[in-house]
C-alpha cells in the first residue's frame, strides 16, 4: 500500500473513532435525560445548558477516580477484562460499510474500513469473543455477586448468540454473500425487512440479549447482584464496560441498518448520513424498552431462547430455502 | 517473506500458549491459554487462504466451547486456590508419546526436504469451501452430523431423567 492510501486509511480510522465514541458519550446523555423523562423528573441540566457538557464532566470525574482492584482478585485478568468489552463493539464497525466508492482525483476511496469476504462471520466471531470480558471480569473479582454475573453472562449469550447466527443465515442466501458490501449492495432494490421480518425480529431480540439490555439485563441485575459482573470495579475501568456497551448501542443500528435496512441506500441524503439516519432510531428503542419493561426472569430467558427463537429461526431458514428454489425454477 | 515472519510468529504463540495450557497450575488460566492457541491457530487458517475456516474456529471452538469449558471450570473450581492439578507420575506418559510424535515428525522432516517448505496459500471463497466439502467429503459431514444428534438424544435423555426426578419432589424447584 502507498503512503497516501495508509494515510487515507487512517483518516478513516480516525473519524470513525472518534464519531464512535463521541457518540456513546453522548448516548448516555440522552439515555439519562429520555429516562428522566420517562419517570416525570427532568435528567442531568446542570452543566452547561441542558446539561450539554454532562458527559464530559462525567469522563473527567471518572478518569480522576481511584482506580481499585479488590483483595484476592486475578490483578492481571481484572485490569484486561474491560478492555475486552470496550475494544470489540469498536472492531466490530470496521465492516459496516458506510456509502457507496467516492472518486476523489484518480483514486477510488471505498467509504468502508475493510472489506472481508466473510464480515458476517467476523461479527459472529467477535460477537462470541467480546462475552469473555464480562465473563473473566466477573471471576477475576474474587467475588460472588461478580461470579454469579459473570456466569449468567456466558449462559445467556451462548444462548443467545445461536439464535442470532441462525437468523442472519437467510440473509446470506438472499445476498449470496458473507461481505456486508455485497449483501448492502443486494438490497439495492428493496430492504431485507420486507422479505425477511421474522429474522429481523429474532436478530433484533437476541441482540438485545446480547447487549445484556433490559429486559435482558440478568448478568447486571441491580436488585439482587448489585451490578454483577462489575461489581467490584470503580473509575475508568468501569466506564469502560458502559463504553462497550454504549458503541455496542451504536454498531448494533448499524448492523440491523446493513442486514434488514438497506444500509446506506435511500432517497436524497448521501449515504453516510442515511446509514446515520438508520441507526439513530435502535439506540432510542433500546433506552425505551429498559424504562418499560421489566426483567425476565433466568428460566424464562433461557426458555425463550431455546425453545421460541432458535426453532422459529431454522424453520424461517428452510422456508426461505424452499422459497428461493421454487422461485428459481 | 512476509508470510513467513508471520507465520513464525503464530506458530511460536501456539506453541508457547499451548505448553502453558497444560503446564499452568490455575484451570482457568491454563482454559485461556488454550483459548489464545486457539486464536492463533485461527490465524494460521486465514493465512493459508481459508477465511471461512478461521472464522469458524473462533465462533465454534474459542467463542462456543471454550466458553462452555470455561462456564464449568468457574462453576465447579470456585475455590481459586493454585492446586496441584496433576502429580509428577501423571506426567510421564504423556510427556513421552509427545516425545515419540516429536521424534517421528523430525524423521519424518530430515526424510522430505519439501516438507520444510511453506505451503502456497490458496484462496478459497466460502462458497467453493462449501461446494468441496458437500460435495467431495459428504459421507464425512452426514456421519459426523449422525454423532452430533446421537449426543443430543444422549443428552437430552440425562437431563430428562433428572427434570422427571425433580418433579418427583415438590417444593424443590429445580433451576437451569
Amino acid at each position: 500500500m502507498d503512503s497516501t492510501g495508509l494515510i487515507i486509511l487512517l483518516a478513516k480510522l480516525l473519524i470513525v473513532l472518534a464519531a464512535l465514541l463521541t457518540g456513546a458519550a453522548y448516548l448516555v446523555l440522552v439515555e439519562r435525560k429520555l429516562l428522566g423523562r420517562f419517570q416525570l423528573r427532568p435528567g442531568p441540566n446542570r452543566v452547561g445548558p441542558a446539561g450539554i457538557w454532562q458527559p464530559l464532566a462525567d469522563g473527567i470525574k471518572l478518569l480522576l477516580k481511584e482506580d481499585t482492584v479488590p483483595a484476592g482478585a486475578d490483578r492481571i485478568l481484572f485490569l484486561l477484562a474491560p478492555a475486552v468489552v470496550a475494544m470489540v463493539p469498536l472492531l466490530l464497525f470496521a465492516v459496516i460499510p458506510l456509502g457507496p466508492d467516492l472518486h476523489l482525483a484518480n483514486r477510488t476511496i471505498p467509504l468502508v474500513i475493510s472489506d472481508l469476504n466473510v464480515g458476517l462471520l467476523y461479527i459472529l466471531a467477535l460477537s462470541s469473543l467480546s462475552v469473555y470480558g464480562v465473563v473473566l471480569g466477573g471471576w477475576a473479582s474474587n467475588s460472588t455477586f461478580s461470579l454469579l454475573g459473570g456466569l449468567r453472562g456466558a449462559a445467556q449469550m451462548i444462548s443467545y448468540e445461536l439464535a442470532m447466527g441462525l437468523s442472519l443465515v437467510p440473509i446470506v442466501m438472499l445476498a449470496g454473500s458473507f461481505s456486508l458490501v455485497d449483501i448492502v449492495a443486494a438490497q439495492e432494490g428493496f430492504p431485507f425487512l420486507l422479505v425477511q421480518p421474522v429474522s429481523f425480529v429474532i436478530f433484533l431480540i437476541s441482540a438485545l440479549a446480547e447487549a445484556k439490555r433490559l429486559p435482558f439485563d440478568l448478568p447486571e441485575a441491580e436488585n439482587e447482584l448489585m451490578a454483577g459482573y462489575h461489581t467490584e470495579y470503580s473509575g475508568m475501568r468501569f466506564a469502560l464496560y458502559f463504553v462497550g456497551e454504549y458503541i455496542n448501542m451504536i454498531v448494533l443500528g448499524g448492523l440491523l441498518a446493513v442486514f434488514f435496512l438497506g444500509g446506506w441506500h435511500g432517497p436524497l441524503l448521501p449515504g453516510p448520513l442515511m446509514l446515520g439516519l438508520k441507526i439513530i432510531p435502535v439506540p432510542l428503542l433500546l433506552i425505551w424498552t429498559r424504562a418499560t419493561l421489566p426483567r425476565l426472569r433466568y428460566d424464562q430467558l433461557m426458555q425463550f431462547g431455546w425453545k421460541v427463537l432458535v426453532p422459529v429461526a431454522l424453520v424461517n431458514i428452510v422456508v426461505t430455502g424452499g422459497l428461493i428454489l421454487w422461485l428459481e425454477s | 517473506m512476509e508470510t513467513k515472519v508471520i507465520f513464525y510468529i503464530l506458530a511460536a504463540a501456539i506453541f508457547g500458549a499451548s505448553v502453558l495450557a497444560v503446564s499452568c497450575r490455575q484451570a482457568v488460566h491454563a482454559a485461556l491459554y488454550f483459548i489464545v492457541s486457539l486464536l492463533g491457530l485461527a490465524g494460521l487458517f486465514f493465512l493459508l487462504g481459508a477465511p471461512l475456516l478461521a472464522a469458524l474456529e473462533v465462533i465454534l471452538y474459542a467463542g462456543a466451547i471454550m466458553m462452555l469449558l470455561l462456564f464449568v471450570i468457574m462453576m465447579l473450581h470456585t475455590d481459586r486456590r493454585d492446586r496441584e492439578l496433576y502429580r509428577p507420575p501423571f506426567w510421564t506418559v504423556p510427556v513421552l508419546l509427545s516425545l515419540l510424535c516429536g521424534a517421528a515428525l523430525v524423521m519424518l522432516l530430515a526424510r522430505w526436504p519439501q516438507a520444510a517448505e511453506l505451503l502456497p496459500s490458496a484462496f478459497f471463497s466460502p462458497g467453493q469451501f462449501g461446494q468441496v466439502l458437500f460435495s467431495r467429503y459428504w459421507l464425512a459431514v452426514e456421519l459426523v452430523s449422525l454423532l452430533l444428534f446421537v449426543a443430543l438424544v444422549g443428552a437430552l435423555y440425562f437431563g430428562g431423567r433428572e427434570i422427571k426426578a425433580a418433579r418427583l419432589q415438590p417444593g424443590e424447584g429445580g433451576d437451569s
